[in-house]
């Protein structure tokens, strides 16, 4: 029972990684796509209509961690206090960015604040994020009720006294940041016309050679940090196919990036999302959140819920994301096809 | 301050302030299903500009009640992890369906609300009205499940860690506190929204800026404000109160600022508690009318707050006891001035009588202050308890974080949301000063084809 859950929280992550990812990659991208006040109107009229239902998918796997895991939720939230309060002010300020720029849409002081809030807020949200599942790799300091805090900084080392952000965990929100502004200008290539169009494009192909270094990068660091993670994949050999697939998707991105194929460009960003994330889970199983001390690590097996909970759950939750999908593709069938610059909403 | 008070006064101010905007945009919603099916059914084209207008102010409403919901979830593992742990297996089921069920459903068609009128034609154009409608709706029942569960906490068996299980999904889902409470509520949100179509309609006509909006959006309100206000007191505020008595009497007790058990209890008006010395003073009371709404019998015994022993009392009866009464009393000011609007509509004196139009346009603050000291009534009466008769509110709080981080995100908190307020009020004066000119367009429009 425990197994599904853990699938079906992995799979609401990669969807929320994925999803978010792309609008959060915009905003990164913002200022090199939309080079003036109208470009950078249509980069916000891109995501306009579907950040909001991306954002959803964070809200609805914290529910489901939440009535799946307690002892995970509570643990994680209250140890990771700080960021994940920033991470809310944050998210504050790019829905703030994102929806109250066409308030005023003639007025460039109003705008052009706006645009900066939206990204600069999106670029810190995909550091956090990173960081965040750095620590969850690297271990955090858990006591023997299970649970931690950790300041935000310490002395930027992974053992001992430990940091939410060392040179590990940055290293993965440096990941988190190149990957989805890669993600988010193939997203935006699809989606405009012409010049923006050509210069997603430029961003993707720039962007892939710092994603192909952080990528090594990243892998040897989490080799070296948690050696473990690779136990399960000596014990499941089928688990390789994860990275040769991190591998595929990356040759994949620069291979439709340079004949042109925006749509299959961002079908292989997704997929290298997908398999990032995919492998890390894959690598930690059933550790859903490492102690540095492995006596106290968190396992799916002493964060569950109950039986009664958990099976019934599996009856509603499939309906609801069935219908969820199902509003999904209609929003996207909706507002399907490029975004013209200047035209109005 | 001691990280308890303040993760108390965190969670306390963050859903406070959360709490004003869902409450104008689950009484906004069915009202612009309304507009709409006006338009549509009736051809007229002034209710579907109506609808536009107020389908906009829905749209910046509805923004910053998401952006300021989050912080709800988020804090039940950050500041408040011994209670997750604890409960988090029940009650993070109807916080998930929340997201899967209504949040999926109002996110998808907000955009195409807003949006997506041309590309989707009238029928469907109702549609996305009427499912943003369904999403709020549904997102106010697993809300209202959820904290019902915390007040009347039923179909869980303690587990051998000590944690909650659910055993029964349908008796969380519809838990009997639920299904009151949600009928209060929502007749609040629906004062909260049709106040506001009243009093924006009244600004209007008393400004002069559009005189045939106005006075649609005067009628809109009027009539809904009617309804709803009646619906507070009768039956669903009779309905909660007797639910209170019946698993709360403690609680009831505080509200009512009754000390000794009395047989015959009389309703207090006004007066002021005093809890050292154990007595009321300066009460203004209805005799033995207490003792008749909640049992009705004059001569019913109502147990007093001494009755109970200390440790189980409300940690604040003071603001509990003058919440309640501020709810009720407003409530009453609402159904006396709503009735009276109701008349004066259908006597066809209402849009020459400015002082009345006065009092309607003035009168829109007043719903969100009645039904934020509802749901103090509610939090304040359920304390000690985080989960009645279960776990105490001070057991719950996350013990890892300390008190100087929890102040730090506070007072981020407090920043946050006074510039967030500054740019709700900055851009709701500048949509009514827009609105006016686009609805006067929109008549002209209307008048030029006939």
């Amino acid at each position: 029972m425990e197994l599904i859950w853990f699938m079906i929280v992995a799979f609401m992550l990669v969807c929320y990684v994925i999803l978010d990812g792309f609008d959060i990659g915009a905003g990164i991208v913002h200022y090199f796509i939309g080079r003036n006040d109208a470009e950078r109107a249509a980069v916000i009229r891109t995501i306009g209509p579907v950040w909001d239902g991306n954002e959803v998918w964070l809200l609805a796997t914290g529910g489901v961690l939440y009535f799946a895991f307690p002892m995970l939720y509570a643990s994680a939230f209250s140890g990771f206090y700080l960021p994940l309060i920033m991470v809310l002010w944050l998210l504050i300020m790019r829905a703030a960015g994102i929806e109250l720029r066409h308030q005023l849409e003639h007025n460039h002081m109003w705008t052009s604040f706006w645009d900066f809030v939206f990204s600069l807020s999106s670029i810190l949200l995909a550091i956090f994020f990173g960081a965040a599942l750095g620590n969850v790799i690297r271990g955090v300091p858990l006591n023997a009720e299970g649970y931690f805090f950790e300041p935000l900084f310490t002395h930027w080392g992974t053992t001992g006294e430990t940091g939410i952000l060392d040179w590990f965990t940055v290293l993965s929100g440096v990941v988190a940041f190149v990957a989805l502004a890669v993600h988010g200008a193939n997203y935006l290539a699809m989606k405009t016309e012409d010049e923006m169009n050509l210069r997603a494009r430029r961003v993707v192909g720039v962007g892939w050679y710092a994603l192909v270094g952080v990528t090594v990068l990243s892998l040897w660091a989490v080799m070296y940090v948690r050696p473990t993670l690779l136990n399960n994949y000596y014990a499941l050999p089928i688990g390789w196919l994860i990275p040769l697939a991190v591998a595929a998707s990356l040759a994949a991105i620069k291979y439709f990036n340079a004949k042109g194929q925006d749509r299959n460009a961002f079908i292989s960003s997704s997929v290298y999302l997908a398999m990032m994330l995919g492998g890390a889970v894959f690598g930690l199983f059933p550790l859903v959140l490492p102690a540095l001390d492995p006596a106290n690590s968190l396992t799916v097996y002493n964060t569950r819920a109950g039986d009664y909970g958990l099976s019934v759950a599996l009856l509603w939750w499939p309906i609801g994301i069935i219908i969820a999908l199902g509003y999904y593709t209609f929003l996207f069938r909706t507002f399907k096809g490029k975004v013209k610059v200047g035209e109005e909403h | 301050m001691e990280s308890l008070t303040l993760d108390r006064l965190q969670f306390a101010f963050t859903v406070t302030y959360h709490y004003l905007f869902p409450q104008l945009t689950m009484g906004l919603a069915p009202l612009i299903v309304i507009f709409k099916s006006l338009a549509i059914w009736k051809k007229d084209e002034m209710w579907n500009e109506a609808a536009r207008f107020w389908g906009k102010i829905f749209g910046i409403t509805f923004l910053f009640g998401v952006v300021t919901g989050i912080p709800m979830e988020f804090q039940f593992g950050t500041n408040w992890a011994v209670f997750s742990k604890y409960a988090g297996g029940v009650i993070g089921q109807t916080l998930a369906m929340e997201g899967t069920f209504a949040f999926f459903l109002e996110s998808s068609f907000i955009g195409l609300f807003l949006f997506g009128e041309k590309r989707l034609g009238q029928a469907l154009h109702w549609v996305s009205a009427f499912l943003i409608f369904v999403g709020t709706w549904l997102s106010g029942w697993f809300i209202i499940a959820t904290n019902a569960w915390m007040q009347h906490p039923v179909g869980y068996e303690i587990a051998a860690d000590g944690s909650v299980h659910l055993t029964s999904f349908w008796s969380l889902v519809l838990n009997e506190w639920a299904i009151y409470q949600y009928l209060h509520n929502m007749g609040g949100a629906l004062v909260t929204g049709s106040f506001a179509v009243a009093a924006l309609g009244a600004f209007y006509i008393l400004s002069k800026q559009q005189v045939e909006f106005g006075k649609m959006f005067v009628k809109a309100g009027v009539i809904a404000g009617c309804v709803a206000s009646i619906w507070m007191l009768f039956p669903s505020g009779d309905w909660q109160g007797k639910m209170v008595a019946k698993h709360q009497p403690v609680t009831l007790a505080a509200m009512e600022g009754l000390f000794d058990t009395t047989q015959g209890a009389p309703l207090v008006l006004i007066g002021q508690p005093d809890i050292e010395k154990k007595r009321l003073d300066n009460a203004i009371h209805i005799p033995a009318a207490l003792s008749f709404i909640t049992y009705q019998r004059w001569d019913a015994e109502v147990k007093g707050l001494n009755e109970f022993p200390e440790d189980l009392h409300p940690d604040n009866i003071p603001l509990l006891y003058y919440s309640f009464h501020i709810m009720v009393g407003l409530g009453t000011i609402f159904i006396a001035i709503m009735a009276i609007a109701a008349i004066w509509l259908w006597r066809g004196w209402l849009f020459e009588s400015n002082w009345l139009l006065w009092i309607l346009m003035l009168l829109f603050p007043f719903p969100f202050i009645a039904n934020t000291v509802g749901w103090m009534t509610a939090e304040l009466g359920r304390q000690p308890w985080l989960v009645y008769g279960l776990f105490r509110t001070e057991e719950g709080a996350s013990h890892m974080v300390s008190s100087g981080n929890v102040m730090f995100t506070l007072l981020g908190f407090f920043g946050m949301y006074t510039v967030l307020s500054l740019l709700y009020i900055f851009l709701m004066l500048r949509r009514i000063e827009h609105g006016a000119d686009e609805l006067t367009a929109a008549a002209a429009a209307v008048g030029g084809e006939n």
